[in-house]
């Protein structure tokens, strides 16, 4: 126990040492690359926390659609500083959230799954019909964060290393505040009601109060994570949010494992990789991930994450048979 | 508003109630038969145009004989992404919607790759100009799919009533385990399924093909069709698929022609979602 806290500890000094050091080693292009990768880390960890009461959701991109687009106006037209409208465009996503699952909640397993698909897909048509949410032109020009103190300081956060240790420190917040749900109590009640909902209903808990807890708790974040890409791109459009992202979202928790915390930021962190590894590639990136997924499903079905548990044993035997001979 | 468009509008209606229909009911009973949800399913739609625009469109094969090919080449391919793909994981829903989603993209970029991205494929309408009976114009290809659509459903109730192999696909659809105790082959009705279901989404596709823009990504929208006709009319039921077709079909044209193309597309999922929250189980009971 103690050697593997202190190997725990060794891990994330160093982790934070190189994150710290990234943005002063790296080029501009891996610099913006990490700040994306940041925000699909709380989006892929985020609705990995929805899926552990069993409800696998297709509107968690729209809803971080939702955030990205609260945000933007706020900071646009109302000239809103960045600390009021990170906050305000979590609780919008999560106030949409909160009306979708008014049907989605009488639907479970599959029935879910393709409802939170056509519900996301109605808000995000929404945007393309609304006026104020920009068309199909989406919203351009969103202002760079800034956070002032009246009387004190103001700290810009105009250029990408500021920006990223912005990122940086939200992400770990956001990250840390996940870990600790599922560390909790609160995250059994959760998986069991995925198991067995009637069971979980029998012995006096209130199901639909705990799957509308994961499902708000995990949509705020999402919202989080779509302030984050929103300020950073600068700009916006309802084509980012379409089904597309949904299913790439989908394809990096699936592959990466969605049994532990570690499975989501294991596949984003792979297909992050993958992506710039396979760049020359360009269009015919979704063949492979797609060719990944199958693979994964028939062969890896627990994911990623599962893969030390099935070479270890095997390993193990190599070296002792080796021993033998 | 003038008797014309209202008979303009019902002609509409019924176009697209007939499209509709043929696009949902594969959806429909590979689902019911196999629990396969196949969100490949608006892709299996595409290839069927492709092969109407390569064969016919491109290298001069008459149009009825590119049709009748792509429900062929569509439905064989259906069989062998059951046999590879689907089978392994059957018995699990959502898997199986999942790993459908690995063949949508693997199916879009191919196509895309092969044929081109740039612009959208074109095919004439094999006859062109339309029937102009007393100022309601109807197209000659909308008259094409409506029959054909027609034809190939009551021929597909005549298979599924009328043979013996379609009272064991309706046999697997209501009770699979019961079905497997009479010596029904699961495995041989969901391949069954699955082709017959593929071919027929090829055929929509194939019959769609010089009305719509044929291009890779054609396939989002007929998805989006497809699971809110199936879901509305219930899994495996076959004539709840077609009543739900006939009125979305209707809705979606009446909302098109008085409002816009994005409010009907607004108006039917979102009420798909309320039937949803109403009747999970949809319109009709289960079972074909």
């Amino acid at each position: 126990m103690g050697r593997n806290r202190l190997r725990t500890g060794i891990g994330l000094t160093v982790m934070a040492i190189v994150l710290v050091a990234l943005p002063f080693l790296l080029t501009r292009y891996y610099v913006d690359l990490t700040i994306v990768f940041f925000a699909h880390l709380i989006l892929a960890v985020s609705f990995r926390l929805i899926t552990t009461t069993g409800d696998f959701s297709l509107a968690h991109v729209p809803l971080m659609g939702m955030g990205a687009y609260a945000s933007a106006l706020m900071a646009k037209y109302f000239g809103w500083p960045f600390w009021l409208t990170l906050p305000l465009a979590g609780v919008a996503s999560t106030v949409v959230g909160l009306v979708m699952l008014y049907p989605l909640l009488r639907m479970k397993a599959f029935a879910f799954f393709i409802g939170s698909y056509a519900i996301g897909e109605a808000l995000r048509l929404s945007w393309i019909r609304i006026g104020i949410f920009g068309g199909h032109r989406g919203i351009s020009g969103i202002p760079h964060p800034s956070i002032s103190i009246p009387g004190f300081v103001t700290i810009s956060f105009a250029g990408v290393t500021p920006y990223y240790f912005l990122t940086l420190a939200i992400t770990v917040l956001c990250l840390l505040i996940m870990f600790l749900i599922d560390r909790s109590r609160i995250t059994q009640i959760f998986k069991a009601i995925h198991a067995e909902d009637s069971l979980v209903r029998s012995i006096g808990i209130n199901v639909t109060a705990y799957r509308t807890l994961a499902f708000e708790v995990g949509t705020f974040f999402s919202g989080i994570a779509g302030v984050l890409l929103a300020h950073h791109l600068g700009h916006i459009d309802p084509h980012q949010f379409d089904l597309t992202t949904g299913l790439y979202l989908l394809i990096w928790v699936v592959v990466g494992g969605f049994a532990t915390f570690t499975g989501p930021i294991i596949g984003v962190t792979c297909f992050t990789l993958l992506g710039e590894v396979m760049r020359v590639f360009g269009a015919w990136m979704p063949l492979v991930y797609g060719c990944i997924l199958i693979i994964s499903l028939l062969f890896l079905p627990e994911g990623l994450e599962s893969l030390p548990r099935w070479i270890s044993p095997l390993i193990k035997k190599m070296g002792i048979s080796g021993n033998r001979a | 508003m003038t008797l014309q468009l209202i008979l303009q509008t019902i002609i509409n209606g019924v176009q697209l109630s007939s499209f509709y229909a043929l696009l949902a009911i594969g959806l429909s009973l590979v689902f019911g038969v196999a629990g396969i949800a196949n969100l490949a399913h608006g892709e299996l739609y595409m290839l069927g145009a492709y092969v109407v625009w390569l064969f016919y469109g491109v290298r001069g094969l008459n149009y009825i004989g590119a049709v009748l090919l792509a429900m062929l080449l569509v439905g064989g391919f259906g069989i062998v992404i059951e046999r590879g793909i689907f089978r392994p994981l059957r018995g699990n829903v959502l898997s199986v919607a999942i790993i459908s989603v690995g063949l949508l993209f693997i199916l879009q970029v191919l196509v895309g790759q092969i044929w081109g991205l740039g612009y959208p494929k074109r095919v004439d309408a094999p006859i062109m100009g339309a029937l102009n009976v007393r100022g309601v114009t109807i197209g000659w290809q909308r008259i094409i799919v409506i029959s054909a659509a027609v034809f190939l459903l009551g021929m597909l109730w005549l298979f599924l009533q009328r043979t013996k192999l379609g009272r064991a696909i309706r046999a697997s659809a209501l009770d699979s385990e019961a079905a497997s105790l009479q010596g029904i082959s699961i495995n041989r009705s969901a391949t069954l399924a699955m082709g017959i279901g593929s071919a027929l989404t090829g055929a929509a596709g194939a019959l769609m093909s010089p009305a719509v823009a044929v291009h890779p990504y054609m396939g989002h929208m007929a998805l989006l069709i497809a699971l809110i006709v199936v879901i509305v009319g219930g899994v495996g039921n076959l004539k709840g698929t077609v009543l739900t077709a006939i009125l979305f079909g209707f809705l979606y044209t009446i909302i098109t022609t008085f409002l816009d193309a994005v409010i009907a597309n607004i108006a039917s999922v979102l009420f798909m979602v309320f039937l949803l929250a109403i009747k999970p189980g949809g319109l009709g009971e289960h079972g074909t």
